[in-house]
Order: C-alpha cells, then sequence, then structure tokens
C-alpha cells in the first residue's frame, strides 16, 4: 500500500449485475436482469408476488449463488468473496429469522459476533438498536412474546448491527402498523444521510415512491422499467388520473364510451380508470356524456399506474 | 499492489481491520493480493465504514457455540433428565438393582454387574445425547427457527455453522459424562483410573452418532415420522442389543453382523476395555477407527447437505 489516503468512491457500482439470472430447477425466477446500484443511493425493485424480487436480493446478499450472468457487489464477486462481502452488509430477510427462545437482547449481541465485533461493542450496540428501534422496554423479554411487528423491527435492528455499507431490505414494512412505517422511513432517510446505500423491496407503491431514488419495476423474472419514480411517472402515465367507479353491473360499456376523454383507459374489475393531464376536466366530460358513476375520484399518477401499464395487472389488490 | 493491474480499490478502506484465521481473508485495508481475486477478474473493493469482519473458520465455530451456549444457560433445566439424570437413573437400577441378582461370571468377566454395565451406560447415554441434540434441535435451525439462515447471512458460512453444532454437542455431551462419571463413582462403579478415559470414548462414540443425524436432519424437509422411527427402530435397538447390557456373544451368530456395525458396540468395547482391561491393542484400535471413519465420512455428507440448504 502507498498508504494515501483515498477518498469514498462516490458513485462507483454498490452492486452490478449483468445478464443476472436464478434457477430452482425448471423454475426460472430471475431471466437475465442487467442492474447498476450505486454508492449512497436508494434503489428499489418493485413487483407482484413471484416476481423475482427476493431472489435477487438473496443473490447480492451473497447467500444465494448466481446461475447465470455476472454480479459484483462492493466490487466484489460473491462466489469468491461471499464471507467478506456479508461482513459489510445488513439484510433483512422476507421472513424473520430470529431465535425466539432468547431474549432482544441476545438476539442482537450473538449476531452482531458472527461479523467480528467485540463483546463490548455488541453489548453498546445491542442498546443502540434497541432504542432505535423502540423496543428497550422489552430489551430482555423474549422474542417468542413479540408482536409481529414488533419482531420485524427486531430484524431491521439486527440488520444495523455491523454499520452496514449496503443494507438489503426484502419487503421490510410488511406487517408494520402505519406509526411504525413511516418510523422505519425515516431511519432509513437518516441512513442514507449517513451514507448507507440502501436496496429495497416492496409491494407499496408510495414506499418506493418516498424511499427510492432510482427503481426498476419486475415482473415474472425480468425488469420491465428502469428510472426514478417521477421519471417512471412522467414517461408511463399522465400526470393525473380520473378513477370512475359504478354500480355493481353497471360498468359495462363505459371504458369505451369514455376512452376520448382521456390519452389511455384501463378497466379493472371496481373502476374504470381515465389517464388524462387534467382530471377535472375529464370529469366534466364524463358528467356531459351523461354517465353517471356512483362516484368518482382525480388524483395523481403514481407507481401503480406505472406498473399496471407496463405489465397489465394491478400491484396490490 | 501485488496483484498485477488490479487498481486498489481497496485503499478507500478505513474501519476495518484485517482479519485472523484460516479463511485467508485479508482485512479491507490489505492489499488483495492473496485471496480468490485472480488477475482476471480485477476486484476493485469499495471502500468500507462498516464494522463487520471475516472471522477465522474456528472462531466462527466458536461463535456458534457461544449461541449455543447462551441458550444452554437459560433452558439447560429442561433436558437435565434425559442427558443427566437418565443415565444415572439406569445405573441404579440396572448395575446396582438389577445387578445385585447377577452372579459374577465369565460373561461379566468376573465383575460385579455394576462394574461391567458402568462404562457401558455411560456411552449408550452419550449417545442418546448426540443423537438428540442432533435431530429436532438441527431441523429447527433449518425448519423453524430457521435461525441458520440468520447466521450464514453473516461471515459465518454454512461449514461453519456445522464445526460449531458438532463441538457444541462434544461440550454437551462432555460435561453430561463427566457428571456421570462422578456419581457412578460414589456408586462404586468404577475399578479404576481408567474411567477417566472412559468419558473421551463416550464423546468419540456420541459423535460418531450424532453427525450422522445432523446429516439426516439436514435433508429432512417434512419431519413426518422420520425421527420417531429412527429414534425406535434405529438407537433403541442399537442401545439394548450392543454389548450394553450382555456380551454380544448372547445373540444368534446369524444377526451379530448387526452389532458389529453398531457404533454403540464399538464405544463400549473401548469403554470397557479401559476399564475392565482385556482389550488387546488391534482390537481397540479397530474400534477407534470404526468410529473415526464413520464420524468423519458423516461429517463430510453432512457438511454438503448443510450447503445444499442453506446456499440455494
Ligand atoms: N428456494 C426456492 N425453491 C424453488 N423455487 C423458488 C425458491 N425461491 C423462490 N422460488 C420461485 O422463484 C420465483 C420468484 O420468487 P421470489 O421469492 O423471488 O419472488 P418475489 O418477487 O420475492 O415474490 P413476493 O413478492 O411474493 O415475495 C417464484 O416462482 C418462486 O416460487
Ligand atoms: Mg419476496
Amino acid at each position: 500500500m502507498n498508504g494515501e489516503a483515498a477518498a469514498p468512491m462516490v458513485g462507483a457500482p454498490m452492486v452490478e449485475a449483468k445478464a443476472l439470472v436464478k434457477r430452482f430447477g425448471d423454475v426460472e425466477a430471475v431471466r437475465g436482469i442487467d442492474v447498476q446500484v450505486r454508492t449512497g443511493e436508494a434503489f428499489g425493485f418493485l413487483g407482484p408476488n413471484g416476481a423475482g424480487k427476493s431472489s435477487t436480493m438473496r443473490m447480492i446478499a451473497s447467500t444465494s449463488p448466481r446461475s447465470d450472468g455476472d454480479l459484483r457487489v462492493l466490487g466484489m464477486d460473491p462466489d469468491v468473496d461471499g464471507p467478506r462481502i456479508r461482513a459489510r452488509l445488513g439484510s433483512v430477510p422476507q421472513q424473520d429469522t430470529l431465535d425466539t427462545e432468547l431474549t432482544l437482547r441476545q438476539n442482537l449481541q450473538i449476531y452482531g459476533r458472527y461479523f467480528g465485533m467485540s463483546r463490548a461493542d455488541v453489548r453498546r450496540k445491542a442498546t443502540e438498536l434497541m432504542e432505535f428501534a423502540q423496543l428497550s422496554e422489552r430489551a430482555d423479554g423474549l422474542v417468542d412474546a413479540l408482536s409481529g411487528g414488533m419482531k420485524r423491527r427486531l430484524t431491521i435492528a439486527r440488520s444495523l448491527v455491523n454499520d452496514p455499507d449496503l443494507l438489503l431490505l426484502d419487503e421490510p414494512t410488511t406487517g408494520l402498523d402505519p406509526q411504525a412505517r413511516h418510523m422505519l422511513w425515516d431511519r432509513l432517510f437518516r441512513l442514507k444521510a449517513g451514507g448507507v446505500t440502501l436496496i429495497i423491496t416492496s409491494h407499496y407503491m408510495d414506499e418506493v415512491e418516498q424511499l427510492c431514488d432510482r427503481l426498476v419495476v419486475m415482473d415474472d423474472g425480468r425488469i420491465v422499467a428502469e428510472g426514478s419514480p417521477s421519471e417512471l411517472i412522467a414517461r408511463y402515465s399522465t400526470r393525473e388520473v380520473l378513477e370512475l367507479r359504478f354500480a355493481p353491473g353497471e360498468q359495462g360499456g363505459i371504458a369505451a364510451r369514455v376512452a376520448e376523454f382521456g390519452e389511455r383507459v384501463e378497466e379493472l374489475p371496481d373502476r374504470v380508470l381515465v389517464y388524462t393531464g387534467d382530471g377535472e376536466r375529464a370529469l366534466e366530460q364524463v358528467h356531459g356524456r351523461d354517465v353517471r358513476p356512483v362516484s368518482s375520484l382525480v388524483r395523481r399518477s403514481t407507481l401503480e399506474d406505472v406498473f399496471l401499464r407496463l405489465t397489465g395487472r394491478t400491484l396490490v389488490d | 499492489m501485488a496483484n498485477g493491474g488490479t487498481a486498489s480499490g481497496g485503499a478507500t478502506g478505513s474501519g476495518t481491520t484485517g482479519t485472523t484465521g484460516t479463511t485467508g481473508t485479508t482485512g479491507t485495508t490489505g492489499t488483495t493480493g492473496t485471496t480468490g481475486a485472480t488477475g482476471a477478474t480485477a476486484r476493485v473493493e469499495i471502500g468500507s465504514r462498516s464494522a463487520g469482519r471475516v472471522v477465522g473458520s474456528w472462531r466462527a465455530a466458536w461463535l456458534r457455540v457461544e449461541a449455543h451456549w447462551t441458550w444452554y444457560r437459560r433452558y439447560w433445566r429442561s433436558s437435565l433428565y434425559s442427558s443427566g439424570l437418565q443415565p444415572v437413573l439406569f445405573l441404579a437400577a440396572m448395575g446396582l438393582g438389577f445387578g445385585s441378582q447377577v452372579e459374577a461370571g465369565p460373561a461379566t468377566g468376573g465383575l460385579a454387574y455394576v462394574h461391567y454395565v458402568a462404562p457401558a451406560l455411560l456411552v449408550a447415554g452419550a449417545v442418546q445425547n448426540a443423537i438428540g441434540e442432533s435431530s429436532y434441535p438441527v431441523l429447527s435451525g433449518f425448519k423453524w427457527q430457521q435461525d441458520y439462515y440468520a447466521v450464514t447471512a453473516t461471515p459465518v458460512t454454512a461449514g461453519q455453522l456445522l464445526g460449531g453444532q458438532i463441538i457444541w454437542i462434544v461440550l454437551r455431551v462432555g460435561i453430561a459424562c463427566v457428571v456421570y462419571t462422578l456419581v457412578a463413582l460414589l456408586f462404586g462403579a468404577w475399578l479404576n483410573a481408567g474411567a477417566l478415559l472412559v468419558v473421551p470414548i463416550g464423546v468419540f462414540a456420541a459423535v460418531a452418532c450424532g453427525v450422522p443425524i445432523m446429516a439426516v436432519a439436514a435433508t429432512t424437509y417434512n419431519e413426518g415420522e422420520r425421527f420417531a422411527a429412527i429414534f425406535r427402530f434405529l438407537v433403541m435397538p442399537m442401545i439394548l442389543f450392543s454389548g450394553t447390557f450382555f456380551p454380544i456373544e448372547q445373540i444368534p451368530a446369524a444377526v451379530r453382523w448387526l452389532a458389529w456395525i453398531s457404533p454403540v458396540w464399538h464405544g463400549t468395547e473401548l469403554a470397557r476395555g479401559v476399564t475392565l482391561g482385556g482389550l488387546g491393542g488391534w482390537p481397540a484400535l479397530g474400534h477407534l477407527a470404526f468410529l473415526g471413519v464413520l464420524a468423519g465420512f458423516s461429517a463430510a455428507l453432512a457438511r454438503r447437505y448443510f450447503y445444499r440448504r442453506l446456499v440455494v
């Protein structure tokens, strides 16, 4: 080493996947995706059940070997340097894998030790993280006695024990109440401000919109779109959406009748969506055509609309 | 940089110090020269602020032992009966009670029955203890608690996890064997200081029997009746017909080979050999080799199955 103090490599890819494939027997869960996650950014994987989000996350977490293609995490190859990569990752798997027969504190301390941390360090860190997860009063109780959301919070706290450079969160907010969700978002923002790179999967488009600088939409093992939330909305949707709901059985034929009032119309089982730059105006025109919905709503486009456009399906039913 | 043409991206590391141990990794601040990165795949490791580092293999296994110990400190009472009390009760009932009705004869080497049965009961107890610890508790790590998946998401590998599990069983069975030996001493069951060697022999036999069960656990997805069947149709007969209570010469010759392939018999022969004498050097070596091969072979198998289950 020449001893020069090097600056952190801002913008160097934390994760770089090329034609990445994951197969389970005959099932191809990930079918050749290209992804680049830059240092310091918050990156999202959005997609429906079975899209291959978790399979991708596990490959990045270096717990699941790739079947094909190329992958670099923190500049290293998981097949060669798995332990070295994992030493610097935080990972929140989709399923909590806590030791329910131990206390919260013991869970955090034992986990921290696997990262080569000293007893004193893990003790201090455990206390700090239980504070972070607002579980301090339960610190010395058994994990078994926690509610589902509390377990989730503990799993998230556990992932931070080694001060990770890259934090992988697979549906972190599943099972959290709205308050805990917002608390977590706040914490994630702060981690990001502290230089931690985040990769998040979610079914919740609001979550991804809030948290992620950039995201990919996955469907059936492939990436169907990539960009920032606002870019994707601008590219694949209109500024506003008019939602029309009808009494049961009265929706038939409506889509065709209102089609001319928007750039695009989608018919869902329970409503008709009119994509337009000006929702109020479209609504007036709809009324002018003597179409009488039982209720109507004008809202901004979201990633949900992007997803619908790209896959023809809704993300959350 | 040692590694021709590799950019010195590792230089940006600050928080991580060098690692020790047998995995052959260097710290983030070290050069990338000696590890898996070949000249073909230039590794440009990105700078780190993480406190995490890779620990050596033995250390990693030992950290698993620490975790087991944390659990054990809380729950040791629940296993007190099966691992501690049961062999002692057997010794009291069979050695002292039943044994008082048994005349010393050629079958017992001319010794009181309690002396004959005490070393064998230690081996039998150790084996049962190890098999118990290698079955449901290991399956739980994969299936119910799934904490094995949490461990292998850290720098600790599946092989180190298995190593820790085996070391833990050695310690746990070892403690139980020592306790048994002391109680048996109060019963006057030992003839000489050879009893001291019975403990490592019991542990050795226990590992040789436990590790294959770990391999079975790693390939068990639906617990069903598998372990129950193993306990009933493999472990119990093995304990009963491996010379624990009577010499295997009493078993009809046609099925006696079943005792010869039983690890419990090999352990029992060794345990009797060191306390009661009468075991030649070559047979002793043969028994040790049998147990060693069984332990080694099943450890390799278990390792493969652990990886297959945890790294998917
Ligand atoms: N261990 C496994 N063995 C076999 N098939 C698997 C395994 N893990 C995932 N799959 C399959 O791979 C596909 C993608 O699954 P994956 O868990 O990656 O999806 P996901 O996008 O995370 O879905 P969800 O939103 O439901 O979590 C599915 O068809 C799933 O059945
Ligand atoms: Mg998933």
